[in-house]
Parts: structure tokens; sequence; C-alpha cells
């Protein structure tokens, strides 16, 4: 690995601060449908970073991670979700969630701004380590989680944990370009498998429940 | 030795693929033999884990003291629960009856498949694979009876779970940011790889691997706070699931956690973690034993038992003297072999009665004289009563505690198992051993179509018939109960070196 060019370095600043963005777009978002692509977006920006860390850092192989990324977090997951939610002809939300979208964006940008500065306080200086993205990084899967946790219908809890997951492959893009490029693709085919088992469970909820609401999914406590 | 790693990777693999194809008829007999010869083979392998690392298939497999100890748990659960299961599920013919059985048993062989393969798997990644794999599927298992209730204990379960293994995907990034200061270019994150140079990574992005590792295998493990899922998953999903679940499943999480400590440990010494495995340890325990105080229904009061054993597993952990951490590697065998045999009983329970509710249920040892009383005996056992297992385990992890100086902990420890043991034994004594009920008092929610009294078919106002489900359930609850006295009474020579080589493993500077 070389050194690093600046321009290539800020680039990945901006990729992780549009991920970030995309993440407050779909916390804002009034339509499941919408969401999905908010998330064909998102990790289409993750694919041009993959794509042009190989290019920059010298690892051909990132190429490949690529276009299968492309292939599946651009087409086929959001294909087979939005496929889910023409088959169950919901394309709007059931309930307005968690207290109105404006206080869930003070929420999650109260969440943003405690992920970037607590990273700064752990102290993880280093030449070689972009603080700023990793502190975005945190960032976005805070406000994942925030995603998850507010949002009210398990379509959007889905799109919040595969952008969680988007979160983490920036990290991986900025700190650990290195990964053997096998193990980055066995991670993927585990969010396939993933996918496919949100799918199955969200249709068997939609069958039992007949909402996408996690409102109904109040039976069991204690 | 390598050609016997190979056949423990590959078997339960096959057992899938034939478990799934074969007409129902087959599949549990397939199912319960996998299960018994991986048990032999992980059995086969004790010689050799004790005698230092083994690889197979290139550097692909990875077999030591700290796995094979994981592995022995996980293939005994794996062995008596294929047994329990064929007893238990009664198919009838027809095709739905077909499909659930194709299902469940293609699920069940594919689910212990990914869990006898994550601790033999060579690195931090691949671990994590294997984990995640084991999500998925047993996700899905927990959703087959299609329940209201199983789809929102599975709904729950995959979303936290998969959210947690996020974490723990960002912990495993990290470590590999930590060793690219010392390795040059790229390499992989294999176990040795990693902890050859493990002294001289950055301690900052060590901490923070670490307690990425513990919140993200924690959430499978069943550590408070993130501990939410397992309650509902482990009351929901069919008995055989909930035993593997809550024996093997949670264990394996550990693992995870206990190569991500043996790191921890070589770069920032053992303080750092000892006192996170502490702080998580306490309050699961707290948590759990207030829960088990409370609880009617008869498998959500033992997945709060698992969650307690969790408790104790992290906090002897923390204490790191030797004899502690033998104990604790003794708690995951012995935890494993009383949780199935508890499930295994409650589920017998269940069945006969129609409900989950222990309100409702009464005289449970002399409608099942076999498997009623064993279940009593799982929960003294499960109680850390001698001579079972886990007494000799929380035994030593305590005075573990106290030698290494962690005397208040060491109290909070036996106060909190204390006022578990209340809420344990309290309610499932007032179950089991009290008088039949009259005709007219049985019922309670309704179970599934598979989890249907055996005497409900003319109604439930019929007290259900004295007598066993099945020989089956009867045997594997037998064995676990064998095993329980065995590691209580008299453990093989062969079986102290191994949890002694492992506990070493985790001690300061025994990683290699």
């Amino acid at each position: 690995m070389g050194p690093v060019p600046s321009a290539y370095a800020s680039g990945v600043d901006v990729a992780a601060l549009l991920v970030l963005l995309t993440e407050f777009a779909m916390l804002r978002a009034p339509q499941l449908r919408s969401q999905v692509r908010l998330y064909a977006f998102q990790s289409l920006v993750v694919v041009v970073l993959t794509a042009v860390t190989g290019a920059v850092r010298g690892h051909p192989d990132l190429y490949i991670l690529a276009a299968l990324s492309l292939l599946l977090k651009v087409v086929i997951v959001p294909a087979v979700m939005l496929h889910l939610l023409r088959e169950l002809d919901v394309g709007q939300l059931h309930h307005p969630a968690g207290g109105g979208g404006g206080s869930m964006v003070l929420v999650a940008i109260a969440a943003s701004l405690f992920g970037f500065f607590s990273l700064r306080s752990l102290g993880l200086h280093s030449k070689v380590l972009p603080t700023a993205t990793l502190s975005v990084a945190v960032a976005i899967v805070l406000v994942a989680f925030v995603l998850v946790v507010l949002r009210s219908d398990v379509v959007s809890q889905a799109v919040g944990f595969f952008s969680l997951e988007n979160g983490v492959s920036i990290v991986s893009m900025a700190i650990a370009a290195g990964l053997p490029v096998v193990v980055e693709v066995s991670f993927l085919f585990d969010l396939l498998v993933a996918a496919v088992a949100f799918a199955l469970i969200m249709r068997a909820h939609h069958a039992r429940a007949k909402t996408l609401s996690t409102e109904a999914l109040d039976r069991l406590r204690g | 030795m390598q050609a016997v790693l190979i056949a423990l990777f590959g078997l339960p693999l096959a057992a899938v693929v034939l478990s799934y194809f074969a007409p129902p008829k087959a599949a549990p007999p397939v199912s319960a033999a996998a299960g018994t010869a991986s048990f032999a083979l992980c059995l086969a392998l004790v010689p050799a884990a004790n005698a230092g690392t083994e690889h197979a298939l290139g550097t692909f497999l990875r077999l030591d003291a700290l796995s094979e100890v994981f592995l022995l748990a996980t293939t005994f659960l794996y062995a008596t629960t294929a047994i329990f299961a064929s007893g238990y599920l009664h198919m009838s013919h027809g095709p739905a009856s077909r499909r659930y059985s194709k299902r469940f048993w293609g699920g069940f062989n594919l689910f212990c498949a990914a869990m006898v393969a994550a601790p033999l798997m060579n690195g931090f990644a691949a671990v994590w694979v294997a984990v995640e794999v084991t999500t998925v599927v047993s996700a899905l298992l927990v959703a087959i009876d299609g329940t209201d209730e199983a789809t929102e204990a599975s709904w729950k379960y995959v979303l936290i779970a998969s959210l947690g293994l996020s974490l723990a995907l960002f912990a495993t990034v990290v470590m590999y940011y930590a060793g690219t200061s010392v390795f040059a270019g790229s390499y992989n994150l294999s176990f040795s790889k990693v902890l050859s140079g493990a002294a001289h990574f950055p301690p900052g992005a060590v901490r923070l691997a670490f307690v990425l590792a513990v919140l993200g295998y924690g959430t499978k493990m069943g550590l408070f706070p993130v501990h939410t899922w397992l309650p509902d998953a482990h009351s929901e999903a069919p008995t055989p699931v909930s035993a593997l679940l809550s024996g093997a499943l949670l264990a394996i999480s550990f693992y995870a956690i206990l190569r991500y400590f043996q790191v921890t440990e070589k770069t920032v010494g053992p303080g750092f973690p000892r006192a996170v495995m502490a702080g998580f340890g306490v309050a699961s325990l707290l948590v759990a034993a207030l829960y088990l105080l409370s609880q009617r229904d008869m498998k959500r009061l033992f997945a709060y038992s698992s969650i307690e054993h969790m408790g104790i597993i992290a906090v002897g952990t923390s204490f790191g003297a030797p004899v502690a951490l033998f104990g604790v590697l003794l708690h995951v065998l012995a935890h494993g072999a009383a949780k199935g045999t508890a499930f295994f009983g409650a589920g017998s329970v269940v069945r006969k009665f129609g409900t989950k509710d222990m309100e409702a249920v009464r005289g449970g040892v002399s409608l099942l004289p076999w498997s009623g009383t064993m279940l009593v005996a799982a929960v003294l056992a499960l109680s850390a009563l001698p001579p079972f297992g886990i007494f000799r385990s929380e035994f030593l992890v305590v005075e573990g505690g106290l030698s290494s100086g962690g005397d208040a902990m060491a109290a909070v420890l036996v106060a909190l198992v204390t006022v578990a043991f209340f809420g344990l034994s309290w309610s499932t004594t007032q179950t089991m051993l009290s008088a039949p009920p009259a005709a007219g008092q049985v019922g309670g929610r309704g179970p599934s179509a598979y989890e249907a009294p055996q005497a409900g078919g003319e109604g439930a106002d019929q007290s259900p018939a004295p007598g066993e489900l099945s020989n089956w359930t009867v045997v594997a609850m037998a064995a676990g109960l064998a095993a329980l006295v065995l590691l209580g009474v008299h453990i093989p020579s062969d079986l102290t070196r191994l949890l002694r080589g492992a506990a070493g493993q985790i001690l300061p500077g025994g990683a290699k």
C-alpha cells in the first residue's frame, strides 16, 4: 500500500457523508418504496467507492467485490424488497412512526453528533487511520440504529439493518482495503442469505397480521 | 486426525442433504445417527486437541483445546436433541406434514452444521460467517410453527441478532485494521497470525474491536442489555430448537468473544477485557435473577436461566484465575447438558398439558413419571446442586474469584445465583411435584398444530392420561443427566487435561 492521495481520502469522506445523508432521507421517506430506492442509491455509493479504492490502492480484486456488490445490493436485494411490497400491495406507511419525522431527525442528529465526537475521545490517533471517515462511519451505524428503533414497520427495520451493513462496508474500504476478497465476498453472501430470511419472515408476518407495521408484535413480554 | 476433523465438518452437511431429500420417515433416524456420529468423532478428537493445534484442508479448519471444548458441547446437544426430536415430533401423513418435516430436519441439521463449523473455523472472519449462518437458519426454525407468537419472536430474533452481528462485523474489520500496522500487505485473519503480532497492535483499535465484539456476539450470547430477543425465541421455537439455541448457540457466541479476549489480553493486558466481561456479566446475572422470580411460562423460565448462566460465565471469565477459567469451560459443558435436558422435559410437559403456563400445569411427575422426574433433576442441576456438573463448575468459579482477589464480585455472584435458585426451583417443583389436576382444569393458550396435546383430541376439558411421549424423549433426557452426573462426580482425566489446556489458552500469555 503506497501513500494515499489526498483527493482519494476526501473522496472517501464524501462517500461516507453521502451514505449518512441517505440514512436521514430514509428517516423522512414517507413511502416504503422510496426507502428501498434510497437503499439502492446508498449501495451504489458504496459500490463506486469500492471500485475507486481498487483503482487507487492497487487492489484489482476489489473490482470483483464491486461487481458482486452492484449485483446484490443495488439490484437483487432492492428488487426482492420492491417485489415483496408490490405483492403485498402496500406502498404507504400504515402509521406515522415515533412522534413524527421532525423529532426523529433531531434524535438522529444527536446520535450522529455523539458518534462523531465519541470516537475522537477514544484517542485512536494514527498516521494511517482516517479518523474523520471512521467518525462518520460510527455516526452511520448509530443513525441506522435510530432508524430501526424509531420506524415501526418491518420494511424500514430491514432497510435499517441493510444500511448498517453499508456503513460497515465504508469502514472496511477506509481502513481495511486489503481484507482478502474471499472474506468480503462471504460477507456479501451472508447478507444475501439474511435478506432472504428477512423477506420470508416479513411475508409470514404480513400473512398473519395483514400489515407491515410492528404494532401487532406486542404479544411477547416479560 | 485430519481425516476425523474433515469428517466432523462434513458429516452434518451431508445430513442436511440426506434429511431434506429423504422420505419423512427416514429423516429422524438419519439426523440422530449424524448427531451421534458427530459426537463420537468429536470425542475421538480429544487426544489430538490435547496434543496441540491441528489443521486440515490447508489451514481452513483448525482445532485446539479451546475449540474442542465448545465442539464437545455442541455435538453432544446435536446428538441428544436429534434423538429427542425423533420421539417428540410425531408426523402424520399428508403433504403439509411432509413439508414441515423436510423443512424442520433440513434446517435442524444445517443449524447444527453451522454450529459445529464455527469452532472449527480458522480466523475471525470465518467464525463471523459461521455465526451469521446460525442466526439465519435458526430464525427460520423459530418461525416454523407459523403461529403469531412464533412469527413475532423470529422477527425480533433475526432483526436484533443481525444488528448485533453487524457490530461484530465492524469488530472484525477493526481487528484487521489493527493488524495492518504490524503485517505488511494483505493478510488473512487466522488466529495464529493475529495472535503472533497481537503484542504490537495499536491498543486503541484493539480496545474498540473488543468492545464491539462483546456487544455484537454478546447479542447472540444473551448478555444484558442486548438479550431481549432471547426469551421470546427460546419460548416460541419448537422445543428441540430451543434446546439447541440455549445449550449450544449461546456457547458458540461466547467462543467468538473468547477469541477476541485472547488478542485483547495480549495487546492491552488482562485488566481491560476482564472489566468489560465483569460489567456485562453482573448486569445479565442481576436482570435474569429478577425475571426468574416472576415467570409463569416454563420455557421463558429456562430462557432467563440461560441469561443467568451466561452471566456466570462472563463473570467467571473476568476473574482470570486458572481455576475460575477451568470452571467457566466446565460450565459451558454442564450448562449445555442441563439446559438441553430441562428443555426436553419442558417440551414433554407442554405437549402433555397443552400449555406453557406453569399455573395451569399440576402433577407433572405423576403424569410423566420418567421425564417429569428427570426434569426436576435437571432444574436442581441448573440451580447448582450436587452431584451435578454445574455445582462443581460454579464452585470452581467462586473459588477462582476468591483466590484472585475478586471477593466482592464472588459474593455478588453467590447472592444472585441464590435468588435465581429460588425463582427456578420454586415454580418448577410446584408444577411437577403437586397432585395431578382434576378433570376440566387443563387448558391455556392454544398450542400450535404441531404441539397439540396428546389427550386433546376429544376436547381440552379432559385431563391428560399418564404416560411418556416416547421412549426416545426419555433416552435423550437420561443421556443429558448421565453427562451431568459424570461431570459432577468424576471428570475423565482426558477431559480434565483438555479443560486445563483450554483454560491456559485464555490466560495472559497462554494463547498461541
